[in-house]
């Protein structure tokens, strides 16, 4: 492996390549060999692939979070999104790029729900944009269903023996976002304000949201 | 539904409802599909039929676009059905959506 010589103001070292060391597995040159036999049979394009790849990076977490704050804090919006996820979503602006529905869950005091997909790495990216990397890992897919209260424990999130817990393996045309409880003490909170407690994760539905300095709703 | 003398066509309106105690279908199919194995065989209930219907993910998953729209249902498993030693809560359970020619009346 080359390594490339710089130099720093007040030293001289080497650094490891930038980017990746190992060989590509045999997935990732299937991949790059269907890429390349589609354009060159021009069945897409280059440009129509890193179009999809801006499609996907302008979605993020933070499109949920102000989905999330917003139902927070105007009930008919949230009526909306819990009796049409995706509807409520392209209200804000949030589109569609394929034919997914969003079912939107909501946690409380009595049900705490969990996402995950066993086949594969079904996700709301539309509005999450791309899952983290131990959503679509084994361990996860298989125990989420198996023993989700162990693997809510593992996240920190120890969920009391009278609260049913309901697991959505989303498998075929719905995706799930989680509407994660608001946290105690955000009365006074803005939507704005509210919406930067709003992790990736809440709405997955491993961990709860919490205030700053505060502790989740009890 | 279909209004007052209006016939629907086969396959037009879902055939499970709200309510209806089903059981996973235990087939063995080769190809893609999309009902887990951990899940089939297994009983439930239907929770909510899914509007409207949709082409056959497995079928889509060999380019066949048409022609095999039917409904998918959500369907809730107690997690004690699906793994006889299951402690975690008595009600707990998995909701996941399957197509209709995977489900017969339990």
């Amino acid at each position: 492996m080359e390594s490339q010589e710089h130099d720093h103001d007040d030293h001289t070292h080497p650094h490891e390549e930038v980017g990746r060391q190992d060989k590509p597995g045999y997935y990732d040159m299937l991949e790059t060999a269907v890429r390349e036999l589609l354009v060159e049979k021009k069945l897409i394009g280059a440009d129509e692939i890193r179009r999809q790849i801006e499609v996907l990076d302008s979605r993020t977490p933070a499109l949920g979070a102000k989905v999330v704050a917003r139902a927070w804090t105007d009930p008919e919006f949230k009526a909306r999104l819990l009796a049409d996820g995706r509807a409520a979503c392209e209200e804000m602006g949030i589109t569609f790029y394929d034919d997914t529905l969003l079912a939107v869950r909501e946690n409380t005091e009595t049900v705490h729900n969990l996402v995950v997909c066993t086949l594969c790495s079904c996700y709301p990216r539309p509005v999450l944009g791309l899952p983290p990397d131990w959503y679509k890992a084994k361990p996860y897919r298989a125990r989420a269903v198996i023993e989700p209260r162990k693997v809510l424990a593992e996240f920190g999130t120890i969920i009391p023996d009278d609260v049913e817990v309901r697991v959505h393996d989303s498998t075929a045309m719905v995706r799930f976002l989680i509407l994660p409880r608001r946290p105690d003490g955000t009365d006074d909170y803005t939507e704005e304000q509210l919406a930067a407690l709003v992790t990736r994760d809440t709405m997955i539905g491993v961990v709860p949201a919490r205030a700053p300095q505060g502790s989740a709703a009890q | 539904m279909a209004g007052p003398g209006i016939v629907p066509a086969l396959g037009e309106e879902a055939i499970f409802h709200a309510g209806d105690r089903i059981r996973v279908l235990d087939r063995e199919p080769i190809g893609h599909y999309r009902v887990p194995t951990y899940l089939r065989g297994k009983r439930g209930v239907v929770e909510q039929v899914i509007e409207p219907a949709f082409v056959d993910n497995e079928e889509e998953g060999f380019g066949r676009n048409a022609g095999s729209k039917l409904h998918y249902y959500r369907v809730a498993i107690p997690l004690t059905e699906i793994w006889p030693d299951y402690t975690g809560g008595p009600r707990d359970g998995l909701y996941i959506e399957v197509f209709e020619t995977w489900l017969e009346k339990a």
